[in-house]
């Protein structure tokens, strides 16, 4: 039985679709006054935040309590990588809390899929971003976003994606998720923000922003921390802004009908100028509405009946 | 459902109302909803899908002929308000669209093809009162098959189709099927049935 | 002393004979006495007691993963009668006091004999070098020095301490790992670990290590050993070394043998050790490397850590695997399953060979012979087992083999003619 997601590779193209239809009719809810279901009453998510990350905890929240669901927040405080309590000792404290899901963000990769497959608890995993590896519910929410905007499907629409590749698990999450419905994923970066063994991943890459941008339906910036400068990755903010950072001109270059995209938190000036940031194109605002509307659909179709209707792996 | 394994999956199936019969019954709820409305006026039709949504369409453009007004028309989905929800496996969900003037204060007829259990109209009233709150709500059915399990009743019924509770009623509506048709199956013989 | 009179025993998996173990060495069988007690050794192959250059036994500091006593009984169960101890214990094996405890430690279990090997470096910090005379001179006669865990990555340390060993016969045995090229190196950098968003460990850390260290052993004509090696490239480093005439010897791992970077996929850091388990081509590299001599040696690198160690998400947990009492499982599978190697050609990769390296080969490696020490090992060859981390003589249970079916057992261990092992139990 399936019933964690783990990664986006978890995702048949029907069941990444269902979530994606699913979170369609959800979206509506938004807009009724009463923006709540009973789908999940008397079922409890926990939110285990190893990582701060506020925006990501706040929209699971959002869903879960929208669906009627019990929620937890646990904010573990310094991971087990920090000599805190250990990820076991934590999801053991949820097991007996009697979680139903564990919603987890943790700064190691492939803790989530610890947490599902190590036998600590019997509850349903979902990667709420983990280290440098996944984030597929941002994925999901970030083809939602794209649909939307590229005519109901991505079957053969071009996306482009910008920037820290290797350190960006919403990078890996999509570029799996867009292959498997069908769309043509670029990689751009500088050669040492690519990670090795790329040339295996099911997208094109490029180092030349300005050659792929003309042809491309949506393009997603993804963060560049300034830290990554110290590693030797570019040699300055500057130079990275002057190559892979998204301005008014390179804009310019755009379809008509192309979207922007970030996942946020945004650095503004280095990857993305402010005028971009808030121009008609970018719909960066939107993905955060459609974040909840995904999340709630994801969270439904897993823990919603007998057994979920998607997702990876017992 | 009760399944009964000595039925043969085989046992013929009888229709009970042809597309003339589908038509006239919803000719006279659509007459019988002006009635008991005194007109059109505040009126709100809410299908149940999958059928229920081009029954509500259609007694809609009967009304609107009648009264030259077009009652607005919506759907209610009520998977998530469903008793049976964790019995099965999570299933997609239909569209909700409530029409634009939304239903406080108006009388919504909720509109399905078969009246059995009663328990998707119990969700759906569940449902509605997440929506807003309507002035009050009416139920038309196609066919009544009876066997409630709620105290729940139709307000408007097409026909009236006493049955076993081991026969399944299968509705066909052109648009979503091939004809419009009402019959009585054994059990097995799948389809939409209720 | 009792004497044992182990019959019909295929020698190096030779002909069937009788073995007399008797005082202490291999004696003449037609001089046992009546009460000698009787091994019936049929289908059994007798090799020389293994000589293991690589193990962790974590004691002094980490008595809760090893000890002196469980880590030489799992080596005798797993058919070694000497182990080489690394020195990365709490404190660090870096002064003549703490070999000495280890040595002294290693006597009274009575297990197997422990060899400690010294820190290269104060604290293995690699600032500046241990006393590495004072270790040589005493009485644990430390030959082998490594700061092993870590690597001598200044290359003026790691010369000055190549040249300083000559003077007492010793040798550096260099785990090679470039520190800035594996900085939070999770595992084996390729396709994999750029999927897995696992930092990468590169081969060419390992690699750039092993170039520079055998082109310094050449330069200042010292003698040099490179622990576990893990890639194709540095096989073909070490044979183009060896190919000069410098004096390298080099040692492979059981679990690069036959375990591949695929196992990093469950996140289980049951898999996670130091350098990474590699790609099969890199397996298959080590293998034919140990086949035809570029390789001398199969060392255990045993490392054996707590549950909670391993029990965590990947980048938490500590690295190594439990490897003695698997080693010579592994080794039949990987070589002399496949044809690599015979029985002999085992005996010199996993106990002649290390031996001399070590500079103990007038104790252990010694051949099966009348009047040679009586270190032996009696292995069933036809034994299959599903390994049960519950079942180890370790105090830890991290072993990478679990639940998988290995061939071979060890029957019995003999040190200086004493039974350490017997039926497969520990005595």
């Amino acid at each position: 039985m399936k019933r964690h997601l783990l990664s986006a590779a978890d995702l048949s193209r029907d069941d990444a679709e269902l979530v994606l239809t699913t979170a369609a009719e959800l979206r509506e809810l938004a807009d009724r006054p009463i923006k709540k279901l009973p789908a999940l009453r008397g079922r409890t998510v926990v939110n285990l935040f190893f990582e701060d990350s506020t925006r990501t905890r706040i929209s699971f929240e959002a869903a879960a309590k929208r669906l009627s669901a019990d929620v937890i927040n646990f904010a573990a405080k310094g991971s087990s990588l920090s000599k805190g309590e250990s990820l076991k000792d934590t999801a053991l404290t949820l097991e007996a809390m009697g979680a139903d899901a564990v919603v987890v963000r943790h700064g190691a990769s492939g803790a989530p899929h610890r947490l599902a497959h190590s036998g600590w608890v019997r509850s349903s995993v979902v990667n709420a971003g983990d280290g440098t590896h996944e984030h597929p519910t941002q994925a999901l929410l970030d083809a939602f976003t794209m649909t939307r905007h590229l005519g109901g499907h991505l079957d053969g629409r071009r996306i482009v994606i910008v920037g820290d590749v290797l350190h960006s698990r919403v990078a890996r999450s999509n570029a799996l998720l867009l292959d498997t419905l069908g769309a043509e994923v670029t990689l751009v970066a500088p050669p040492t923000l690519l990670p090795v063994g790329v040339e295996s991943w099911p997208v094109e890459t490029s180092y030349d922003l300005d050659g792929v941008l003309p042809k491309a339906d949506a393009v997603m910036m993804l963060r560049v921390q300034r830290e990554r400068m110290n590693g030797g990755f570019f040699p300055t903010a500057r130079e990275y802004s002057r190559r892979y950072g998204l301005d008014g001109r390179r804009m310019a270059t755009l379809q008509d009908h192309t979207i922007v995209m970030h996942p946020g938190p945004m650095v503004r000036g280095m990857e993305i100028t402010a005028d971009v940031a808030d121009s008609d194109r970018s719909v960066i605002v939107e993905q955060v509405t459609n974040g909840v509307a995904v999340r709630m659909a994801v969270l439904y179709l897993l823990l919603g009946g007998s057994e979920p209707a998607v997702g990876g792996e017992e | 459902m009760p399944a009964h394994p000595h039925d043969s999956p085989l046992d013929g199936q009888r229709v009970v109302l042809d597309d003339r019969d589908i038509s006239r019954a919803l000719t006279r709820i659509s007459h019988e909803i002006l009635e008991r409305n005194k007109g059109a006026g505040d009126l709100v039709l809410l299908g149940i899908p999958s059928r229920g949504v081009p029954l509500a369409k259609r007694i809609a453009e009967r009304i609107a002929s009648v009264e030259g007004y077009d009652v607005p028309v919506g759907s209610l989905d009520v998977t998530m308000y469903r008793d049976d929800l964790r019995m099965k496996p999570a299933r997609a969900l239909l569209p909700t669209e409530i029409p634009p003037g939304g239903i406080d204060g108006r009388t919504v007829v909720l509109v399905d093809d078969v009246l059995f259990s009663g328990r998707t109209i119990r969700a759906a009233l569940d449902a509605l009162n997440d929506i807003g709150r309507p002035q009050a709500v009416r139920l038309a059915v196609l066919v009544d098959r009876g066997h409630r399990e709620l105290p729940i009743r139709a307000d408007f019924v097409g026909k009236n189709l006493p049955t076993s509770l081991v026969e399944r009623v299968k509705v066909t509506l052109a648009g979503i099927d091939e004809t419009d048709a009402v019959t009585i199956q054994g059990i097995g013989t799948g389809g939409g049935a209720a | 002393m009792s004497n044992y009179l182990i019959t019909n025993v295929s020698v190096l998996g030779g002909t069937p004979t009788d073995l007399l173990l008797s005082g202490g060495v291999v004696a003449d069988p037609a001089d046992a006495p009546a009460d000698a007690e009787v091994v019936d050794a049929t289908g059994l192959v007798a090799l020389p007691g293994l000589v293991d250059l690589h193990t962790h036994l974590r004691e002094p500091g980490r008595e809760d993963a090893e000890t002196v006593e469980t880590g030489t009984q799992a080596a005798a169960m797993g058919g070694f009668t000497a182990v080489h101890a690394m020195a990365n214990t709490e404190p660090v094996a870096d002064t003549a006091g703490v070999v000495e405890q280890v040595w002294r430690l290693g006597r009274e279990a009575g297990y197997c004999d422990v060899f400690p090997v010294g820190a290269v470096t104060v604290g293995i910090a690699g600032e500046r070098l241990a006393e590495l005379g004072a270790m040589a001179d005493s009485a644990a006669r430390v030959r082998v020095f490594s700061d092993d865990g870590r690597c001598v990555s200044d290359a003026v340390l790691m010369r000055r301490a190549l040249e300083y060993v000559k003077a007492f016969d010793g040798v550096v045995a260099q785990h090679a790992q470039e520190p800035r090229l594996t900085e939070d190196a999770q595992m084996n950098e390729g396709e994999l670990s750029g999927r897995l968003g696992l930092a990468g460990w590169p081969a060419v850390a390992e690699e750039a290590i092993i170039a520079r260290d055998v082109l310094l052993a050449e330069h200042v004509g010292s003698r040099l050993h490179v622990c576990h090696v893990s890639t194709a490239g540095s096989v073909e480093l070490i044979r183009w070394a060896k190919g000069k005439g410098v004096d390298v010897t080099a040692e492979a791992c059981p679990h690069h043998l036959l375990l591949t970077d695929d196992l990093a996929a469950t996140y289980d850091p049951v898999y996670k050790v130091n350098p990474p388990l590699r790609t099969a081509a890199d397996a298959e590299a080590l293998r034919a490397g140990l086949a035809d001599g570029t390789i001398d040696i199969v060392a255990t690198d045993h490392a054996p850590h707590p549950h909670e160690d391993k029990d965590c998400e990947w980048a938490a947990a500590a690295f190594g695997m439990l490897g003695l009492e698997t080693a010579l499982s592994v080794v039949q599978q990987t070589m002399v399953d496949t044809g690599l190697l015979d029985w002999a050609g085992v005996a010199e990769r996993m106990s002649y060979a290390p031996a001399r390296i070590g500079r103990v080969s007038d104790r252990h490696g010694r051949p099966v012979a009348v009047g040679e020490p009586a270190n032996l090992v009696l292995y069933d060859p036809s034994a299959r087992r599903t390994v049960d981390p519950a079942e180890t003589a370790s105090l830890s249970r991290n072993t990478p083999y679990r639940g998988m079916e290995l061939p071979g057992r060890v029957v019995a261990t003999f040190l200086r003619g004493q039974a350490t092992v017997l039926d497969g139990k520990l005595q």
